[in-house]
């Protein structure tokens, strides 16, 4: 079987880009848990998370999100997320998160995003 | 004429690792019983959502316990019902926080149930103490 999950986080000067793939759900998500919390850690709270190639989100994916976000922009840092497909966008809209983090189509405008507005408030 | 009743069952062991079959599993049921893509989309997200409370909530993690996801469906609804033996507990007492207030809390959790209510037709649930929890989800087929 196929690793459910994958996830590969590269460094642009200071921003984070992890891009995940799969799907992300409360068998997976601990593993993105464990690597945003080390972005954190290392002191990188400018994040993009592209989301081009993930296929399914549950509240354990959101979930993730949703805990570190505040302690992320406490450091005047940012989640932007990218590339979401209908489907996941969806689950995003369902529960509000459309309001609480930036949603862009692609990481350039993600990036874009972090140079306009670095970070927003919670 | 009476109306046909098709009926599912499948038996899990309580591990996140099967929620993806479990999600293949209702996928394939609700695409049989004529529903759309969109609410197709729907029950998989409400069913894992259910699963996953199951095995980490009333199970605990547990690998030796079972869930089970029966589905029945007819040619006007599309019946799951998600059961479990572990510790049940009253859903009317899990208070609804807002989005914000889970932010400013830093909790992961506190979604789910309200992702199932919203995804779903009708939720209501079906707890014997010390015996068995039953979570009823039906979604109404919408002929095109």
């Amino acid at each position: 079987m196929p690793n459910p999950f994958v996830l590969n986080t590269t460094n642009r000067e200071d921003l984070s880009i992890m891009s995940i793939e799969g799907y992300l759900d409360a068998h997976t998500a601990p593993q993105f848990e464990e690597k945003l919390q080390a972005e954190i850690e290392a002191g990188r709270t400018r994040i993009v998370v592209d989301c081009s190639k993930l296929s399914y989100i549950s509240s354990a994916g959101l979930g993730v999100f949703m805990s570190f976000i505040e302690e992320i922009r406490e450091h005047s840092g940012d989640i932007k997320i990218s590339g979401l497909a209908p489907k996941v966008r969806h689950t995003f809209e369902i529960l509000g998160f459309h309001d609480i983090f930036d949603l862009l189509d692609d990481v350039q405008a993600a990036v874009k995003r972090f140079e306009d507005k670095p970070t927003r408030e919670v | 004429m009476a109306m046909i009743e098709r009926k599912f069952s499948l038996h899990v062991p309580s591990s996140t690792e099967n929620l993806a079959l479990i999600r293949e599993y209702v996928t394939t049921i609700g695409a049989s019983a004529g529903l759309s893509d969109s609410d197709v989309a729907k029950l998989e997200l409400a069913v894992d959502e259910a699963c996953a409370n199951v095995i980490e909530h009333a199970y605990g993690h547990d690998l030796t316990k079972e869930v089970t996801v029966r589905a029945i469906f007819d040619e006007d609804t599309l019946s799951i019902i998600v059961e479990d033996t572990g510790r049940g507990f009253d859903p009317n007492s899990v208070k609804q926080e807002e989005l914000q207030e889970l932010i400013a809390k830093h909790k992961s959790g506190g979604l789910g149930l309200r992702l199932i209510q919203t995804l779903m037709d009708e939720v209501h649930y079906e707890i014997i103490p010390g015996q068995k929890n039953e979570l009823h989800m039906k979604k109404h087929i919408r002929k095109s």
